[in-house]
């Protein structure tokens, strides 16, 4: 299936849309009527054919837009790309494994050539067509991880691992859900999440981070987190809060299902080979509410869940003062009758 | 998820003893294709089926990590060990196909070094091969100091001092010779990391002389597989399976759960990484503790175990699995 790739924005006039096939595939991320953090990883391995689990790399109808919605970022913003000079292997790691990921499984789209050293990476939806030296950062216009991460959809945190932790030492952050990488560099994997409330109590850190120092070669892992935003902003830096901040205000019963997006994270861990880094991608999908409740099961779960939601989660995830409008408006889609285990839709 | 079950098919292409104690071992994948590159200081699990018994060793990948052709390994016989290198040593034979794991390290290079200080004793001196092609096509900063018994039992000594002229050290036992460790630490440009394979003496050695003389503990590295020790056999019941197994004298814990069909996680089965700690559920009895994992605190505490090399004495153990 070839992908008609949409021409939309994420910022000032947020033409931005999902198609039916694009609302029919979204990753749902509640598996139940209600919400805790858990350690919810699960093997990153091809799982039904058209959902965003099938492939390595998920490519979908907003690509073209949403790089250039990077460039843009990253053109008023260089501190969102960083890495430090240790991280420039595990660049050239992540640089082989989306080439290659990209070139099996989306032949149509992208081509990968190799001779030796010398490399030849066709991308079509781009324009992109280079030659370069494996290893070598000279043949590239950009360092590695910058230059693949600029073609590839999702945010990129590079984690140098020593001392039985993981560091962010490296990533490309411009999709972020309120974190910032230049105020994360260089720190460990219990610092960065010092923030997240009530986690630590539970002891999800340190299970979590056993789990990844152990993630192998050839096992990748993922799992989904969410968030909302109003309006379909990918860039909700803490850089950029005071430009997109006053946007969560002036929600009201007729605009919210326009303007409220569930924001969903697609979140995949790998073990780089050379270095043995570990690349966190972090995908982010937006739908809005309009959308999400054309499916009678979401809406009525993400109902119960938001109105149930703990206050601290609710605060942290930024969004307690618009949860009332939220619950009143998705509560029109409720009708109280059970739902079905899982996040796919009942029609399947 | 279990780990430790990502599984390559390969063919060994090349058995060649290189002295009186260590054969080395070439494989490629079975019928043809790439294997996986890996980094400097990774291991791989070698599945061996011994009669009715599987072994699985881990061995340290000593080839250039860039090659991706095959994969090399050396396996020191030991004749007072449970059998995985004898059964290396006598069974395995060109043309034999074998199952080995994904590359896992465990012992990687902290690549912020502006130094890598390699100490090497005997057949540890395999993961610092494989760092030291890494480190040379790099172009990185590395020094290796390499005690061998006797010339003739230097595994890989000659060959290593004329791949790295001036880089390598060796030192011979047999004439006295010996590592000057103070001096070496004392005379390190800053941001220089040390790594230690070899014996448990000297990796205690390095440590300890390293802390006394005020290195920080992150620059300290080292790998010590454990082989599991042999021992009386024990039982135990499994509470989440509802099996008894019973452990045999020359069978570790977590080859006795896996021969149950009990899903036990794992990746070194060597004491190190810590993936196959078990809950213990409860016991009457004595642990016994041999691996580098648990805090002391926690082995006096009695609430986990593990199987890889660890042991039981005593009436009852029922664990979490």
């Amino acid at each position: 299936m070839t992908i008609q790739f949409n021409d939309e924005t994420f910022h000032g006039d947020f033409t931005f849309k999902n198609s039916e096939w694009a609302i029919k595939r979204f990753p749902f991320p509640f598996h139940e009527d209600s919400y805790m953090y858990s350690v919810n990883m699960e093997p990153h391995t091809s799982y039904r054919p058209g959902s965003v689990f099938e492939r390595t790399f998920d490519v979908d109808e907003h690509y073209v837009s949403e790089m250039k919605d990077r460039a843009r970022v990253l053109a008023n913003d260089p501190l969102r790309c960083q890495s430090l000079p240790h991280m420039t292997l595990a660049g050239w790691d992540l640089v082989e494994l989306i080439m290659e990921a990209k070139a099996r499984e989306y032949p149509d789209l992208f081509e990968l050539h190799k001779d030796g050293n010398r490399w030849r990476w066709v991308n079509k939806p781009l324009g992109i067509d280079d030659t370069f030296t494996f290893l070598d950062e000279s043949t590239l216009p950009y360092g590695p991880m910058e230059y693949i991460t600029r073609q590839t959809q999702g945010d990129f945190a590079v984690l140098d691992q020593r001392d039985d932790n993981l560091w962010m030492d490296a990533g490309m952050v411009t999709t972020q859900a309120d974190w910032s990488l230049d105020f994360d560099i260089g720190m460990n994997f219990f610092e960065w999440h010092a923030p997240v409330p009530k986690a630590h109590e539970m002891g999800i850190f340190v299970r979590a981070l056993k789990f990844l120092l152990n993630i192998q070669q050839g096992q990748p892992a993922r799992r989904l987190n969410w968030t909302m935003t109003v309006n379909p902003l990918l860039d909700t830096s803490p850089e950029n809060y005071h430009k997109w901040g006053t946007m969560k205000q002036g929600l009201t019963m007729e605009n919210i299902g326009e303007k409220q997006h569930l924001r969903v994270e697609l979140q995949t861990f790998f073990r780089l080979p050379r270095s043995n880094a570990l690349v966190f991608p972090i995908r982010c999908y937006l739908i809005r509410f309009e959308d999400l409740v054309t499916v009678p099961k979401w809406a009525r779960r993400l109902h119960r869940v938001i109105r149930d939601l703990p206050e601290e989660l609710a605060t942290y995830k930024g969004f307690i003062d618009n949860r009332p409008l939220m619950v009143e408006y998705l509560s029109q889609f409720d009708d109280g009758s059970p739902t079905s285990d899982g996040i796919w839709p009942d029609d399947d | 998820m279990s780990a430790g079950t990502a599984k390559l098919n390969v063919t060994v292409a090349e058995v060649k003893p290189i002295n009186d104690l260590v054969t080395r071992f070439k494989f490629v994948r079975t019928g043809g294709g790439d294997l996986p590159t890996f980094s400097g200081g990774a291991h791989t699990v070698v599945e061996m089926q011994d009669g009715d018994i599987t072994r699985l060793n881990a061995y340290s990948l000593m080839s250039n990590p860039a090659d991706r052709g095959a994969y090399t390994i050396s396996v020191r016989r030991d004749d007072q060990g449970r059998g995985g290198s004898k059964f290396m040593h006598s069974k395995v034979k060109e043309g034999m196909e074998m199952v080995i794991s994904n590359p896992v390290n465990l012992f990687s290079l902290d690549l912020r070094a502006k130094k890598h200080l390699m100490l090497a004793g005997g057949i540890g001196i395999t993961p610092f091969m494989a760092q030291m092609h890494q480190l040379s096509m790099m172009g990185g900063n590395f020094e290796l100091h390499y005690s061998v018994r006797t010339a003739s039992l230097g595994t890989y000594a000659k060959e290593l001092a004329e791949r790295y002229p001036g880089k390598v050290h060796i030192y011979h036992d047999d004439q006295k010779e010996a590592i000057d460790l103070k001096t070496l630490l004392a005379n390190q440009p800053l941001g220089t990391h040390v790594y230690v394979c070899g014996p448990k003496g000297m990796i205690n050695w390095v440590h300890g002389t390293a802390e006394e003389m005020g290195w920080p503990r992150e620059a300290v590295h080292s790998e010590e597989f454990l082989a599991p020790a042999s021992g009386k056999p024990f039982e135990v019941k499994c509470a989440v399976s509802n099996k008894i197994v019973q452990v045999g004298e020359h069978q570790s814990l977590l080859e006795a759960l896996e021969a149950a069909g009990i899903d036990a996680p794992y990746l070194c089965r060597g004491g190190a990484c810590g993936q196959c700690e078990t809950n213990v559920i409860g016991y009457d009895g004595k642990f016994l503790h041999y691996d580098h994992w648990l805090t002391d605190e926690q082995k006096a505490g009695g609430k986990h175990i593990m199987p890889c090399v660890s042991r039981f004495e005593g009436k009852t153990l029922v664990l979490d699995r």
